[in-house]
């Protein structure tokens, strides 16, 4: 089967209530999320992020991420051409089934960061059998 | 009673305008094969050289292909997604598939001096400007 070929997908800005100080741009990374009977696993795609600057919180079932660019690394560089905008990222979902929330845990590699977050006891399915 | 009218031409004029600096600009250019838009790219000028940064997360090193050959560059490559079997899918944004792009330097460039660099999802690839480009100093004598 032929692989289907990539296209751009446009970067979405996060719509805030509030206006942050700063005035750098934030945006929605793109985001995968996917149940199996353990887990729950978001995978969020954040390029030129580095694991020092992600933050992952959860709070009140929310789960939050955010990650930051390192804007020093394009100081000295001169635009001449430019397809995309540079910012910030972050997102946050409301979170449904009962997560053991001591037991999150994150990696991020190659810009892709992948939350593990797995489901509570009480949460995983039980097979139930008629006697 | 409206207070405020925004004139309604401004955005055409503003995608007018978007659309002939794209068209204007020596920075594309199907010179290879490599026809696609993917991945996105910007490119910065660094004194005499430039340095094209490219956004391309979730790739692995050994499945991405870059050929430089006069003043062409192509980037190609393929990205793939896996799930584990049994997932039930409650979004799927990520997209997996291959590319193939060509970005063509409206300058002379050293295309032996190119330097490729993948970190945390983002390609920088280092152009040197060739050095018959650079420009000389005239001595007065």
């Amino acid at each position: 089967m032929a692989q289907q070929e990539l296209q751009v997908q446009q970067k979405r800005e996060v719509e805030k209530k509030q206006e942050s100080t700063a005035p750098a741009r934030t945006y929605l990374p793109t985001t995968d999320i996917f149940e199996t009977q353990q887990a729950l696993t978001v995978v969020m795609e954040m390029p030129g992020v580095d694991n020092q600057n992600v933050q992952v919180t959860v709070e009140n079932d929310i789960l939050s991420v955010n990650g930051r660019i390192d804007f020093s690394k394009y100081e000295g560089l001169q635009p001449v051409y430019t397809e995309y905008n540079v910012g910030h990222y972050a997102r946050s979902f409301q979170l449904s089934s009962k997560i053991d929330q001591g037991k999150i845990t994150a990696d991020l590699k190659d810009g892709v960061i992948t939350l593990t977050l797995p489901k509570a006891e009480e949460a995983k399915p039980r097979k139930i059998t008629v006697g | 009673m409206i207070s405020s009218f925004r004139d309604p031409f401004e955005d055409l004029f503003a995608i007018q305008r978007a659309l002939d600096a794209y068209r204007a600009s020596d920075w594309l250019g199907g010179r290879t094969a490599g026809t696609g838009s993917f991945p996105p790219i910007n490119v910065f000028q660094q004194g005499h050289d430039f340095m094209a940064i490219i956004e391309l997360a979730g790739i692995n090193k050994k499945d991405l292909d870059i050929q430089a050959k006069e003043n062409t560059i192509r980037i190609s490559g393929k990205k793939a997604i896996t799930y584990p079997e049994g997932a039930s899918m409650h979004r799927r944004e990520r997209v997996s598939g291959v590319f193939d792009r060509t970005l063509s330097v409206p300058i002379q460039i050293n295309p032996d001096g190119i330097k490729a660099e993948y970190r945390d999802g983002i390609l920088a690839l280092h152009i040197p400007r060739a050095e018959s480009e650079k420009p000389k100093t005239v001595k007065i004598t």
